[in-house]
């Protein structure tokens, strides 16, 4: 089995309308906690819903909720991206 | 006993709140609008019992200022030897998965507990179905669902509450999202949905090449709906009730008073026997009455009733996103514009907004900003009274608010890029809920117009009357002339307004609209006007601003931001008055209005 970093790319290339599997939160357990708070974590499907125009923040769908997370925040994220859309 | 509501951010605790408590608490359609510690009493079985607010929060392991409040006040009122506490676990019913995380973690506390599924309704529309029995046998606590804002199962909420238990699920700390997992494919079924209308209308709000747009349209459509209402109201209410009721009222007193004598002149004003000057005349009754009733409120309610519907469609959150690059530069995030909005209402509970940011920094730095470059409500209805009154109005309009507002905002960007520079530390990066787009609940919003409008009569009205009763013995004992003979060359020469101004931009500190109301018998063209604006917007704010500010953020910062405002105020109105004085014929009444 890869490594994260090798398998995954970050949420904040992930293209627009596709779906990806949270690898790892890169960075600081702080970061890693609160998104595991609102449900970002390992395991969990994301879909990416816009990009970001100048660097500004990522919209992504977790579950139900529609979340606006900075650029920075992103790129810290690594996804898995999935071959299927997300329906 | 104590009840303590406790959720997710934007789930509709404070909905709840109004409703179990009939104490009215401003709820919008966005996450963070509980900053403050809200509590107030309802009754169960007969018995009393104290409600409390609780700011929302993803967990019980705080990441963040706002959820170790919440994580506080829990354990001040349910910690240890404290039994008379229930938990109402209010959980958004569209969002289960992500709301049963911290319901597991309280469930961990064992404290008595009820769990409240809200927006019930929503989730239905949704397509999501949640067996409430099931998830009652599996937690061991009451499961009431409910839709807050129309008061849905709020009576069987309160039944249940005094038949809340201490939960019987016990689970692995480490295997939380697991046990989540499990529980939510127990009870939870979620039917294929289509997109609506008002999806498509949130993702057209924050997708690039329709955001912008969006967020002029919006803007140019609030800028004008508050206009036309406000001077709607004016024209047909306001100055008729004037000139119906009051003015006889007036007459009346003024001839119990004997029609002269200080107390008359106190009372009623200067010169009321034939027409009232109420800008003008300095009376309780008069001047004192009309500026915060006459002139103010119109527009103050036009204006709340537009960012009331702002509020709860949840439109704001998306403006933050396509902010947050924009602010950033200025050392502030997205979300600064839900305060900034606020401020341009009134700055109090604008700077109180602030604590919707995360560190100190951000928040030192909004408040900075706001009180230098956001004119309030009671300011800019003033304002438009006194522009009024110049021959030619639309383009005199036009003429100062463009040039007042321009010169605003671009000295809030220098003030912004100065201030991120100066001040150490980075501001957080976005990480917000986005709300779906709702239609705004029609009684819920005229509450909370209402509670708006009198919140502004309570503080305002003392302060004004207070304000013109201290203008008019100053102006009867002759104080108001001597002070302006000693700011003259200041305010002359620098600010090309003339002395008698000078009593104006010293009331600006109690009340900027009893300021704007003292420049108006002084007959300033528009370029005086626009100078006037702008540096009694930014020298100082007024006393109940500067209050809150002292309150938020101390002396030592209260009084660095002392210094930046008035600096920034005669600098930038200097170099106002001095560019409009070199274009010269520039604008509407050309050259003769210049040359006054």
């Amino acid at each position: 089995m890869n490594s994260p970093e090798e398998r995954g790319i970050s949420l904040a290339a992930l293209k627009k309308g596709r779906a990806g599997r949270v690898l790892a939160v890169q960075g600081g357990m702080g970061l890693a906690r609160r998104l595991e708070s609102m449900g970002i974590r390992p395991g969990v499907l994301v879909v990416k819903e816009s990009n970001s125009f100048l660097k500004g923040p990522v919209m992504i769908r977790v579950g139900q909720a529609q979340v606006a997370l900075g650029y920075g925040m992103a790129s810290r994220i690594l996804v898995e991206p999935e071959e299927a859309g997300p329906q | 006993m104590k009840i303590l509501l406790l959720g997710n951010p934007n789930v509709g605790k404070s909905v709840l709140f109004s409703r179990l408590t009939g104490v009215h608490v401003l709820a919008s359609n966005y996450p963070g609008t509980t900053v403050e510690f809200v509590q107030g009493t309802t009754r169960v079985g007969g018995e009393k019992a104290r409600v409390i607010d609780v700011p929302g929060t993803y967990s019980l392991e705080p990441t963040c200022k706002a959820e170790e409040v919440a994580l506080r006040i829990l354990e001040d009122h349910c910690g240890k030897g404290k039994e008379d506490c229930v938990v109402v676990n209010v959980v958004d019913s569209t969002n289960l998965e992500r709301s049963l995380y911290l319901t597991l973690q309280l469930v961990a506390k064992r404290l008595p507990m009820v769990v409240c599924l809200n927006l019930w309704d929503e989730a239905k529309h949704t397509g999501i179905s949640i067996d409430k029995d099931a998830l009652e046998r599996i937690l061991g606590v009451p499961v009431v669902p409910t839709v807050a804002v129309a008061g849905e199962g709020t009576g069987t909420l309160v039944e249940k509450i005094a038949r809340a238990r201490v939960p019987t699920y016990r689970y692995e700390k480490e295997e939380i999202w697991k046990e989540v997992g499990k529980i939510v494919s127990a009870v939870q079924v979620i039917c294929h949905k289509h997109h609506t209308w008002r999806e498509r209308l949130g993702d057209l709000a924050v997708h690039p090449a329709t955001a912008l747009p969006m967020a002029v349209v919006v803007g140019l459509l609030s800028f004008f709906v508050i206009r036309f209402l406000g001077e709607g109201l004016i024209d047909q209410v306001f100055d008729p009730f004037f000139a119906r009721f009051w003015t006889p009222m007036v007459h009346g007193v003024s001839r119990l008073l004997g029609g002269a004598g200080i107390l008359h002149d106190i009372v009623v004003g200067h010169g009321v026997s034939g027409e009232i000057d109420y800008a003008g005349s300095l009376g309780l009754l008069t001047t004192g009455i009309y500026i915060p009733i006459g002139a103010v409120l119109p527009y103050l309610f036009a204006f709340y009733l537009v960012l009331s519907i702002l509020e709860d469609t949840g439109y704001l959150p998306r403006l933050a996103v396509i902010l947050d690059t924009f602010m950033h530069k200025l050392g502030m995030h997205g979300m600064t514009i839900v305060p900034m909005l606020l401020g341009l209402g009134c700055n109090v509970p604008g700077v109180l907004a602030t604590r919707i940011l995360e560190t100190r920094r951000e928040r030192l730095i909004a408040a900075t900003i706001m009180a230098i470059t956001v004119p309030c409500m009671s300011q800019l209805a003033m304002i438009a009274g006194l522009v009024g009154t110049l021959q030619g109005g639309v383009h005199h309009g036009v003429a100062v608010f463009g040039t007042a507002f321009l010169t605003l905002f671009v000295t809030g960007l220098f003030l912004g890029i100065f201030l991120n520079r100066l001040t150490r530390g980075e501001s957080r990066e976005l990480l917000m809920d986005i709300p779906p787009f709702r239609l705004p609940y029609l009684p819920g919003l005229f509450k909370k117009l209402a509670m708006r409008t009198w919140w502004f009569l309570k503080e305002a009205l003392p302060w004004v009357l207070f304000g013109v009763l201290l203008v008019n013995l100053l102006e009867i004992s002759g104080g108001l002339d001597f002070l302006g003979r000693l700011a003259a060359p200041l305010v002359q020469s620098v600010l090309g307004l003339p002395r008698e101004a000078v009593g104006g931009l010293i009331f600006g500190f109690l009340r900027k609209d009893v300021a704007v109301g003292m420049l108006a018998p002084l007959g300033l063209n528009w370029r005086q006007i626009t100078v006037a604006s702008v540096v009694l917007t930014m020298y100082f704010p007024c006393i109940a601003t500067f209050t809150v500010f002292l309150k938020e953020f101390g002396l030592k910062d209260t009084f660095k931001a002392s210094i930046a405002m008035v600096c920034t105020s005669f600098t930038v109105g200097g170099l106002l008055n001095l560019l409009l004085k070199s274009l010269g014929g520039w604008g509407p009444g050309g050259a003769e209005n210049a040359s006054r």
